[in-house]
């Protein structure tokens, strides 16, 4: 396959390994990335265990699923009660718990949810299906927003009134900014690859700025991560902290301005809660009053009170400062089958990736 | 049946519908002695008392997608689980459950294919049944089949892996999950990836011949090749070792794969088979193997070893190591 | 959630586009990418293009790939 197969190469992997080994020397150097896909890509090559042991690779809250607090999940399963109501989402969502259930749940029970793979597929819903409200639960970063943007346009553009999408959009820079503000010592971050794809890497200067903090932006397959690795590492080595793209050939420093206006035109910034986190303001994105008529929120809906369980550590995980073992749930009460928390729901949650690729029973 | 284009609830009334069904569809596809005299049971003579019997329904959707549809797979797939477990399949009972206004033009087409498999197998469909369900209650066409099959080999097929032993596959991991899924109108995909679905029974036979050190073998169905790596190794207390570069996939199965997120050693087949062999005689079983039209990309896939028992680990691409595990939940539905 | 995956644009329609990997084809929104062409390579994210690969960096980050290869 062209533009994946290249970046697999054994050999390439394996020089980098070296030279992470040698610019790294024996120093402590943790690096975090947030990104879903960053967690399950670095899970499944295995590489930790060709990095030095004194080179740490740690998940962040870099999964959108995970970070969607229960309040939301809980809207959503509200909404799915309505009989005028088309609950349209990505297949992630359907097995995440809410307070007392989930979507998947609730599609058992006989409620109109339905899995769809772009919100291209929600619209020919809505437009199939005049007598109900078509709901998109739009969970997702900067990779995702823009599509959900285009589909409100098109909606406009074609008269879909009944298109409308629950925003739960999030943005990771402020988030990054948090954690650097936090009681993790980090020494950089392993930028998101597609996120950045969309915003450039303008956005993340800050953090180099104000915090020293070393920023490379990373591809996903194996080549890409050890060179980006190795482009941190020297950075710390050579005490250089600034913004460096390793994923030329799909970011460029101004990103995608024609997603950014998109994106621009339908949301704004606001602040939004992540699980474990907590709030972070400019942290998300909601519908312009201007779209008011695309709001789910709009819709009245009876939500549960809500209720955090008990015993999960997936704030924690979440945030870099618990890694799955520690959560007294993990590979007990907690699996991939019997999920008790998002962070191994998810596909790309730090305790599925643990549990599927790494874990080995006592 | 005249101008009847469907499946009425009558043809599963037992009465005269359900005659002409038989008549018209049934007998004339799979016709043979038994069958032919159309008694409530089929009295079956066996060279040899020791018989393996199995059974699988079949739910499959879409009915008809890429190299096969419902009908072959219903009875490769109950062929291919005797052939497995050492025995020479013989006789196949067929249990039709349709739903009212399914289309007659589409149960012969089903019923022809069906012929076609059990002919390419060898096999006989002795005995059958057909029950008709309301409209709306029963998804088009479901299938079950039961397989009798001879188990010549004495001692039998171990059916357990030994330690040392080198394990084999005959073909490309993938191709009928990807198949089903990537001819699935919601998707919006197309692929030109076909199903595997095929009888194994004359490979198997062939090799059970060849190598009297084969110890186990497993038809790698739902939860792919993974799957039963995980229950040879856990059945056994033994470890599995396998080399990421040695697994055959196909380009069309990677690409389909990479944009699903799925991992091809988990998605099913219907015509791979992997077993496990002394290591002294493997080379004189893939030499077999290779010499069967179903055995031809034949190859090598990791070994047993007493390390980690009950896991399957794998040597990456990259040289680092990683679990298969068993896959959890249901990843991709009724694709069999 | 962020899984994307290159593909080749082979027909573009308005702002819709057919795309494939390997033998496999869909059709994707082009409304991310107004200035693509035929031929190009895009990087595939929820049934979107959200950008047109580079293919000069591509080729250089590879070769640069390649001389790690040959280094000993």
């Amino acid at each position: 396959m062209k533009y994946i197969d290249e970046y697999r190469q054994i050999e390439a992997v394996q020089q980098f390994i070296g030279l992470i080994h040698e610019v790294a020397g024996s120093r402590l150097m943790t690096f975090m990335e947030v990104c879903g896909t960053h967690t399950m890509a670095i899970a499944r090559s295995g590489i930790r265990q060709l990095l030095p042991e004194t080179l740490s690779l740690i998940s962040g809250p870099g999964c959108p699923v995970c970070v969607t607090p229960n309040r939301l999940i809980d809207r959503a399963v509200a909404l799915s009660r309505r009989r005028d109501v088309l609950l349209a989402t990505f297949g992630d969502m359907m097995k995440v718990p809410g307070s007392t259930s989930s979507l998947d749940r609730e599609h058992a029970a006989g409620r109109d949810v339905r899995v769809v793979a772009s919100t291209l597929e929600a619209l020919e819903l809505a437009r199939q299906n005049p007598s109900k409200n078509v709901v998109f639960i739009g969970v997702g970063f900067e990779t995702t927003a823009p599509t959900v943007a285009a589909s409100i346009l098109e909606a406009e553009n074609q008269g879909i009134d009944n298109y409308k999408v629950l925003s739960a959009h999030k943005v990771m820079p402020p988030a990054m900014r948090a954690l650097c503000a936090g009681e993790l010592n980090l020494d950089g971050f392993l930028c998101p690859g597609h996120v950045s794809t969309i915003i450039g890497s303008k956005p993340y200067v800050f953090l180099a700025r104000e915090f020293q903090m070393p920023c490379v932006i990373a591809g996903f397959e194996p080549l890409d991560i050890v060179q980006a690795v190795f482009m941190l590492a020297r950075q710390v080595r050579q005490d250089t902290p600034s913004v460096e793209i390793q994923y030329t050939r799909a970011v460029r420093p101004e990103g995608n301005p024609q997603a950014l206006k998109i994106v621009d035109r339908v949301f704004e910034p606001c602040e939004s809660e992540w699980r474990g986190i907590g709030i972070i303001p400019e942290s998300g994105l909601r519908i312009r009053d201007v779209f008011a008529g695309r709001d789910a929120e709009s819709i009245s809906v009876d939500v549960e009170p809500f209720r955090e369980t008990r015993g999960c550590l997936c704030g924690r995980v979440l945030q870099g400062l618990a890694v799955p073992p520690d959560c007294p749930l993990f590979g007990k009460a907690c699996t991939p089958d019997e999920p008790i928390g998002p962070c191994m729901v998810s596909s790309e949650g730090s305790c599925a990736a643990y549990y599927k690729y790494q874990w080995q029973p006592a | 049946m005249g101008s009847v284009q469907e499946i009425r609830l009558a043809h599963g009334g037992g009465g005269r519908y359900t005659q002409q069904l038989i008549e018209k569809i049934f007998l004339p596809a799979f016709t043979n002695p038994q069958l032919d005299l159309l008694n409530d049971s089929a009295i079956l003579d066996l060279p040899v008392s020791r018989i393996a019997l199995t059974t699988d329904s079949y739910t499959v959707d879409p009915l008809f997608f890429p190299g096969g549809d419902i009908g072959r797979l219903a009875v490769c797939g109950t062929v291919n689980d005797l052939s497995v477990a050492g025995a020479r399949p013989l006789f196949l009972s067929a249990g039709f459950i349709l739903e009212e206004g399914f289309p007659l033009a589409d149960l012969e087409r089903i019923v022809e294919s069906a012929r076609a498999a059990a002919r390419e197998a060898g096999v006989s469909i002795v005995t059958g049944d057909t029950k008709v369900i309301p409209h709306g209650k029963a998804d088009k066409c479901f299938i079950n089949t039961s397989g009798v099959g001879v188990v010549e080999r004495d001692p039998p097929l171990e059916s357990r892996v030994h330690e040392g032993d080198v394990l084999v596959i005959n073909g490309f991991m993938g191709r009928h999950g990807m198949a089903v899924m990537t001819s699935r109108k919601e998707l919006g995909f197309s692929s030109r990836i076909e199903s595997d679905v095929a009888p194994l029974n004359h490979l198997t036979a062939r090799m059970m011949k060849a190598a009297p050190g084969l110890h186990a073998m497993r038809d790698a169905t739902r939860g792919g090749v993974a799957a039963v790596l995980n229950e040879m190794a856990s059945q056994a207390s033994l470890g599995v070792e396998l080399t990421e570069e040695w697994l055959p996939v196909t380009e069309a199965v990677n690409g389909a794969c990479e944009i699903l997120g799925l991992d091809p050693l988990y998605i099913a087949n219907e015509g791979v088979v992997v077993a496990s062999v002394s290591a002294d005689e493997s080379e004189t079983l893939l030499k077999a193997m290779k010499k069967d039209s179903r055995g031809r990309d034949s190859r090598v896939i990791g070994r047993v070893c007493r390390e980690h028992p009950g896991r399957v680990v794998m040597r990456t691409q990259i040289g680092s190591h990683r679990i298969v595990d068993m896959l959890s939940g249901e990843q991709l539905p009724r694709i069999c | 959630m962020c899984i994307a995956v290159p593909m080749k644009i082979v027909r573009i329609q308005g702002d819709r586009g057919l795309v494939e990997i390997g033998t496999t084809e869909r059709e994707v929104g082009l409304q991310l990418v107004p200035d693509v062409q035929e031929g190009d390579y895009v990087i595939v994210h929820a049934g979107f293009a959200i950008q047109v690969l580079d293919e000069k960096e591509a080729l250089e980050t590879l070769a640069l790939f390649k001389e790690m290869e040959n280094l000993d």
